[in-house]
C-alpha cells in the first residue's frame, strides 16, 4: 500500500541553501523576510501583488484577455508593469539604437555607441521577478542598427558584480572578439573598454556577453540583436530590395519593421526554462497584441538567444512568409514558410503581409507546444 | 499471574528516593521544612523565599529577553545578510481533481512567507485562484483552485512559481474526480473498511475452535506466528510512516513526530499495563483476554491507518485496481484474526482453567481491530492529512510493539514454567510463517 505523495521534491536552490541555513539560523530567517516583503512591494505595482486574486470570473477581466478572445483558461495571471520593469516588450519592438553619428575624415559614417552592464531584478511574468544582469537596464540589450560598412564604436563600461564582456556576431578583428584572454578579454566590475569595428556583413546578427561560465551570463540577459543595414550603392543589382531595408532610405519607411528576441529564463536554476518568450517578458503579446496594418508590408527581425533549449522557432497563423536565414542575402533563402526554426544565436528577417485578409487576431509563437505555452505566443492585431 | 521484578522494583526505587530530598532544597511549604533543623531555618526561608523566586523565575526570561533584543537591533551578525536568496519551502498537501479542474492545498514550511505569483499545469501557464492570500505565511496553508481540461485517467503535474522564481511541484498520479462526502461515498467508503478490517480479521478468528484442538507445542507455535505477523506489521508500518513523514514539509519535523507518537504509545500502553497487573487477578479480566484486548487495539491502530492509505488511494485516483485491492486486503489481514485469538486457547498462560472466551468477546475483539479501517477509510477519502496519517502510523508502530512484547511474554512464560527454551524449532518456523504469509498475501496490495 502507498500512501499518496502530492508533492514532488525537486531538487533545488533551496537544498542547497538548507546546508548554509544550519549556520546563519535566525539572521538568515530575518533576511528572508526582508528580501520576501521588498518583493512583495515591488509586486505591489502588478495586480497579482499582496491581493487575493479575484474569482475566475473576474480574473478573467484582470487584463490579459485584451485580445477579446478566451484562451480557455491558460496563461499568466495579473500583468506586468513596464514602468516597474524599466522596458516594454512593446517599446523594444521597434526601439532602434542608430548610435551617434558622425562622418569620419575619410568620409566613413562612424556611430558611436554607449553599453552598460548593470545587475538588475525584472519581472518576466506577472509577479515572477528574475534577478538578471542586462546591457542598459534591459532585455535584450539596445537593438544596435548600422549601415553596412559604417565604423562601429562601443563604448563598454561594467557596473555588474562580474566581469563580463561583449563579444558580436560579424567581421572584426581578434582583439575586438569580445571573449576572455584575447585582446581587453574580461572587462571587470567597474572597468571600461571600447570595441570598435567596420560592419559587415549586412544582415539580422546579434551580440552577448562572452564570459565565463557562457551559459549563465547568455542566460542571465546579456544579449541584443545587431542590425546592420545594406548600403544599396554596394548592391546595384538588388538595390531596390536594398533600400527597403536601409533605414535611412524612403522606401524603408513603407515597411514596417519589428525586432523580436526569443529569449527564456531558468528562474529556479536547475537547466530547465519556468518562461519562454519574445522579448522577455512572458505572452507579452498575447496580453497585448501587435497592431498592425493589413495592406503594409512587414518585416521581422528573429534572434534566438533562448539557453538551455537547443532550438527554437516561429510559427505565424493563417499566413506564410519569406525568410531571410541571418539576413545576409537580399533574395529570400526560404519562399513561402510558416515555421521556421533557428539554434542559439541564429536569426533572419521574415517578411510577409495580410493584404486581403480579415482583420482580427493572427497568432504567432514557437511551434514547441512546450515553450509557447509557458509565455512565447502572442498576437497581431490586424487592422484594416 | 508471576510477579514483574520491574514493577517490584519501581515501588521500592521510590520508596527510597522520597525522604532523600537534599536537606536546605525549598519546600512547596514551610511546615514541611520542620524537623532536625532548629526553628531558624524556616525563617530565613520564608524572608528570602519570595524575593529569590521571583528573580530565579524572571532571570532567565529577562537574559533571553537582552539577547533577542541586541540580535534585533544590535545586528551584529550582519556578515550573513548580504545579498541572502530566499529559502522558501511550499509543499503539496492534497490535489483535489474537481469536475472543472483541480484543487490543491499547500503548506509554506519555509523559514518565511512566500508569495505564490505563477502556475503552470503540464507545463503551460494557467489561471487560478488562490484563497486566502497569494501570500503564504510561514506554516500557514492557502487552497488553489484551477479551472483545468483535466483527462480522465491521465496524469498531471500543478508547479508554483513563486515571486523569487522557484518553483514546487505537485502531482496527480491518475486524475479521477475526488469524491465529495456524501450519503453514497460515505457507505461505499464505509463498506471499503468492512472488506480490508471487520471481515478479516473475523474470519481469521474462526479458525479458533480449530486451534483450541492443538497440543501446547503447537499452540506455541501459532503464538509465534502472530508474533511473526505483528512483527511484518512493525516494519511495514514503520517504512509507510517514514515515508508519509518524509514527504511532510520539514518544519513539522515528520520522522520526530511518528517516532514520538509511537514512544508515547507505547510508554502509555505500559501504564494501563501497569495499573491493571498488580492484585487484578479475581476480578478484572484474564490475563489472556488482556493480552488479546491489546493485539487487537495494536491492529486495530494498525488497520487505521491502512484504512486511511486505502481511502487516500481511492479518492485520489491512485487505486486503480479496485476491487483486487480489496481482496488482497481481505487475504493480509486473515492472519490478524488468528494472531488475536491465540492467546485465548484453553490452558494457556494467563487463561484461568474453565474460562471459555464468549461470543461477545469476539465480536468486541474483531470491532477493536477491524472498525478503525472503517474510520480511517473515511478519514482517508474525504480529508486526507498526511500529517494526521504519520501521527496515526507513528501510534500504531507504538502498539504493535508492545503487542509483541506482550505475546512474547507469553511464549517465554509457557516456556518457563515448563522449564524449556521458547526458542524452539517450532516456534521459529511459526514465527518465520507468520512474516511469510504477510508478506507473500502484501504482494497482493502492494502497487
Amino acid at each position: 500500500m502507498e500512501f499518496p505523495k502530492p508533492g514532488k521534491r525537486r531538487i533545488s536552490r533551496r537544498d542547497f541553501l538548507k546546508a548554509g541555513l544550519l549556520g546563519g539560523g535566525a539572521t538568515a530567517v530575518a533576511a528572508t523576510l526582508a528580501q520576501t516583503s521588498a518583493g512583495a512591494t515591488h509586486l505591489h505595482a502588478s495586480p497579482i501583488g499582496a491581493q487575493p486574486t479575484p474569482p475566475p470570473d473576474a480574473a478573467d477581466d484582470t487584463g490579459h484577455h485584451a485580445a477579446g478572445d478566451d484562451h480557455g483558461g491558460f496563461g499568466t495571471v495579473g500583468q506586468v508593469d513596464p514602468a516597474v520593469n524599466g522596458f516594454d516588450p512593446h517599446v523594444i519592438l521597434q526601439d532602434w539604437d542608430f548610435g551617434q553619428v558622425s562622418t569620419l575624415p575619410g568620409g566613413q559614417t562612424l556611430r558611436e555607441y554607449r553599453i552598460v552592464a548593470v545587475d538588475k531584478e525584472f519581472e518576466i511574468a506577472p509577479g515572477v521577478v528574475f534577478p538578471g544582469w542586462v546591457y542598459n537596464g534591459r532585455v535584450p540589450g539596445p537593438t544596435l542598427r548600422c549601415v553596412e560598412g559604417d565604423r562601429i564604436r562601443i563604448e563598454f563600461f561594467n557596473g555588474g558584480s562580474h566581469p563580463h564582456t561583449i563579444h558580436f556576431h560579424g567581421i572584426h578583428a581578434a582583439s575586438m572578439d569580445g571573449v576572455p584572454g584575447v585582446g581587453p578579454g574580461m572587462i571587470q566590475p567597474g572597468g571600461s573598454t571600447v570595441y570598435e569595428f567596420d560592419a559587415f556583413p549586412f544582415g539580422c546578427h546579434l551580440y552577448h556577453c562572452h564570459a565565463t561560465p557562457l551559459k549563465r551570463h547568455i542566460h542571465k540577459g546579456l544579449y541584443g540583436a545587431f542590425i546592420i543595414d545594406p548600403d544599396p550603392a554596394r548592391h546595384p543589382a538588388e538595390a531596390a530590395q536594398a533600400r527597403s531595408r536601409h533605414h535611412l532610405s524612403p522606401e524603408n519607411k513603407d515597411v514596417n519593421e519589428m525586432v523580436m528576441v526569443m529569449n527564456a529564463f531558468d528562474t529556479d536554476f536547475d537547466g530547465e526554462n519556468e518562461v519562454y518568450a519574445a522579448n522577455t517578458v512572458a505572452f507579452a503579446y498575447m496580453n497585448k497584441p501587435i497592431v498592425i496594418r493589413r495592406d503594409q508590408r512587414q518585416r521581422l527581425y528573429l534572434v534566438n538567444l533562448t539557453e538551455f533549449d537547443l532550438i527554437n522557432s516561429f510559427h505565424l497563423h493563417a499566413n506564410f512568409f519569406d525568410y531571410y536565414d541571418h539576413g545576409t542575402t537580399l533574395t529570400p533563402t526560404l519562399r513561402t514558410v510558416d515555421t521556421i526554426m533557428q539554434c542559439q544565436a541564429q536569426r533572419g528577417i521574415l517578411e510577409f503581409d495580410f493584404k486581403g485578409f480579415e482583420p482580427g487576431h493572427y497568432m504567432f509563437h514557437a511551434h514547441q507546444s512546450e515553450f509557447a505555452e509557458l509565455g512565447w505566443m502572442g498576437f497581431f492585431e490586424v487592422q484594416a | 499471574m508471576t510477579p514483574r521484578p520491574s514493577s517490584g522494583s519501581f515501588k521500592e526505587g521510590r520508596g527510597v528516593t522520597a525522604p532523600s530530598v537534599p536537606e536546605g532544597t525549598p519546600r512547596p511549604s514551610s511546615e514541611s521544612s520542620v524537623g532536625g533543623r532548629g526553628e531558624s531555618a524556616p525563617q530565613i526561608a520564608s524572608s528570602r523565599r519570595p524575593l529569590s523566586a521571583w528573580v530565579a523565575w524572571i532571570l532567565p526570561l529577562a537574559a533571553l529577553m537582552a539577547m533577542l533584543a541586541f540580535l534585533a537591533f544590535g545586528n551584529p551578525l550582519a556578515v550573513f545578510r548580504s545579498d541572502l536568496p530566499p529559502a522558501e519551502a511550499l509543499s503539496f498537501e492534497r490535489i483535489d481533481v474537481t469536475p472543472d479542474g483541480f484543487r490543491a492545498t499547500v503548506v509554506n514550511g519555509g523559514p518565511g512567507p512566500v508569495t505564490i505569483a505563477q502556475l503552470i499545469v503540464d507545463d503551460a501557464y494557467w489561471n487560478f485562484t488562490i484563497d486566502p492570500s497569494p501570500v503564504v505565511p510561514r506554516l500557514g496553508r492557502a487552497t488553489i483552485t484551477i479551472p483545468y481540461p483535466w483527462v480522465y485517467g491521465e496524469p498531471h503535474f500543478v508547479r508554483l512559481l513563486t515571486t523569487a522564481g522557484l518553483a514546487f511541484e505537485g502531482e496527480v498520479a491518475v486524475a479521477v474526480e475526488t469524491p465529495t462526502p456524501g450519503g453514497n461515498e460515505f457507505l461505499a467508503y464505509g463498506l471499503l473498511g468492512v472488506f480490508v478490517g471487520i471481515i478479516p480479521v473475523g474470519l481469521g478468528m474462526l479458525w479458533f475452535p480449530a486451534m483450541k484442538r492443538l497440543g501446547r507445542k503447537a499452540l506455541n507455535a501459532v503464538l509465534a506466528l502472530t508474533i511473526g505477523m505483528l512483527v511484518f506489521l512493525l516494519i511495514d508500518t514503520a517504512l509507510e510512516a517514514f515515508e508519509v513523514a518524509g514527504g511532510l514539509p520539514d518544519v513539522v519535523q515528520g520522522q520526530a513526530l511518528v517516532l514520538f507518537s509511537a514512544l508515547m504509545t507505547w510508554l502509555a500502553l505500559l501504564v494501563v499495563g501497569a495499573l491493571r497487573r498488580p492484585g487484578g487477578e479475581g476480578s478484572r479480566l484474564p490475563r489472556a483476554l488482556f493480552i488479546a484486548g491489546m493485539i487487537a487495539f495494536g491492529i486495530g491502530l494498525h488497520n487505521l491507518g491502512e484504512g486511511m492509505a486505502i481511502g487516500a488511494a481511492f479518492s485520489l485516483g491512485e487505486a486503480a485496481l479496485g476491487s483486487f485491492l480489496v481482496v488482497g486486503f481481505t487475504l493480509h489481514n486473515i492472519t490478524e484474526g488468528i494472531g488475536i485469538v491465540s492467546p485465548l486457547t484453553p490452558g494457556r498462560e494467563g487463561m484461568p482453567a474453565g474460562y471459555r472466551p464468549r461470543l461477545w468477546t469476539f465480536i468486541a475483539l474483531t470491532l477493536i481491530a477491524g472498525a478503525p479501517a472503517i474510520l480511517g477509510a473515511w478519514i482517508g477519502g474525504f480529508s486526507y492529512s498526511p500529517i494526521l496519517a504519520a501521527v496515526f502510523l507513528g501510534i500504531g508502530l507504538g502498539a504493535i510493539w508492545q503487542v509483541i512484547v506482550e505475546v512474547g511474554r507469553l511464549l517465554r512464560d509457557d516456556a518457563a514454567r515448563h522449564e524449556e527454551s521458547a526458542m524452539t524449532w517450532a516456534n521459529l518456523g511459526g514465527f518465520a510463517a507468520g512474516v511469510a504469509v504477510m508478506y507473500l498475501t502484501a504482494l497482493l496490495v502492494k502497487f
